[in-house]
């Protein structure tokens, strides 16, 4: 029974999540935390600040992590599942009507719209973690604004990389990890 | 489709990069869309860049989490159900092994000086990647020398960073805008 909860719960969370990641912050809110009693607000607090230091969607995270609380790891995958079911279903509609009317002229005008618009968000997203990558997290502050210049250093020195070689970004996110982590030990 | 074959390389191959590119996402979903795009249109050349970015409008249109949804649009493309199948898995399975483990010890974790290090060395990379792409795709729009597409770009880009107005209505906006452009230019060509 509390597996088949978790499956709805998580569902409605999935399903109503527009516009991605932080717009299903209320609703897990307003579900797990008042409605079902899964999390205290501390826990809920906490859930968002692990989400923000591990990989992956934090709709994902907060699943598993209620998940595994209510049902151990098979709550855990229940949950997950109950949040990406309504994508899934719904990605895959969109994508059949994509590939059958992409080339009526109406489709095309639309998709000449949203191209600029979606870089213009990847954009505005990369900004913003650039901004919390090099001038928030544990730098220096100086008039007013804080740098970590390990930080700077390392953007600086992969950007540089990925413009002049082909190296492959993950391993390049790799190494820069690599390379904080040695001069935390021998600073 | 441009990739018919459904063999297991295709399908491993499918979840391999899916399942790296969500184990190194940190900071949610915008975070994951460059790296895709340097992945499948860059690194592996398996969809051109015009088409990723109409999956990346679709994977944001649809309900749940951008990096889910824009994975299954991917695995669709390129191998039908069971591909989408196959990366929605690629992309669940890292944040629900690594949260898993976590739940159990999750405060010792996070004040950890070493994870602390990691995490800024690994943000810094990651900022690059993104700033190294977010280059390529705007020299890509304002090399079409199209001011309306220009403007759109200037206008979602402040819509968005300036005044937080949501992703669903700059979406459904632009795409507005798209078709009337269209249609006017269409219109004038009939004129003449």
């Amino acid at each position: 029974m509390i597996y088949l909860q978790l499956f709805w719960s998580f569902f409605q969370i999935g399903l109503f999540t527009i516009g991605g990641g932080y717009a299903s912050l209320p609703l897990i809110r307003n579900e797990i935390v008042t409605n079902q009693g899964w999390l205290t607000m501390q826990e809920y607090t906490d859930i968002i600040t692990i989400s923000q230091i591990t990989p992956g969607p934090i709709a994902i995270n907060s699943a598993t992590f209620v998940g595994t609380k209510v049902g151990g790891f098979a709550g855990a995958i229940i949950a997950t599942v109950g949040t990406v079911t309504p994508s899934i279903i719904l990605s895959l509609i969109l994508a059949w009507a994509y590939y059958k009317y992409r080339d009526i002229k109406i489709m095309q005008g639309i998709l000449g719209g949203l191209r600029p618009a979606v870089v213009a968000l990847i954009a505005a997203a990369g900004l913003a973690l650039f901004v919390a990558a090099l001038f928030q997290s544990g730098g220096t502050a100086i008039g007013g604004i804080t740098i970590n210049f390990l930080a700077v250093a390392i953007f600086l020195a992969a950007l540089y990389a990925l413009r002049t070689t082909k190296i492959d970004s993950i391993w390049l996110i790799l190494v820069s990890g690599a390379v904080s982590i040695l001069f935390h030990l021998f600073s | 489709m441009v990739n018919k074959e459904k063999s297991g390389r295709l399908f491993w191959m499918l979840f391999k990069a899916t399942f790296v590119l969500s184990a190194f996402t940190f900071g949610g979903g915008y975070v994951i869309v460059p790296l895709m795009q340097k992945k499948f249109v860059e690194e592996l050349k398996w969809i051109e860049a015009d088409e990723m970015l109409d999956l990346v409008a679709l994977g944001q249109s649809a309900p749940g989490a951008i990096a889910v949804n824009t994975s299954i649009l991917v695995g669709y493309r390129m191998a039908g159900l069971l591909g989408a199948l196959v990366t929605v898995f690629g992309t669940v399975a890292p944040p629900l092994i690594i949260i898993t483990i976590i739940s159990y010890f999750y405060m010792n974790f996070r004040e950890n000086p070493l994870v602390d290090a990691l995490m800024i060395g690994m943000q810094a990379g990651v900022a690059a990647v993104i700033v190294n792409v977010v280059i390529g795709m705007v020299s890509g729009v304002v090399k079409q020398r199209d001011i309306i597409n220009t403007l759109l770009l200037l206008a979602a880009f402040t819509a968005s960073y300036f005044f937080d107005v949501h992703v669903v209505l700059i979406i459904f906006l632009a795409g507005l805008i798209g078709f009337v452009n269209l249609s006017y230019q269409e219109k004038k060509g009939a004129i003449k």
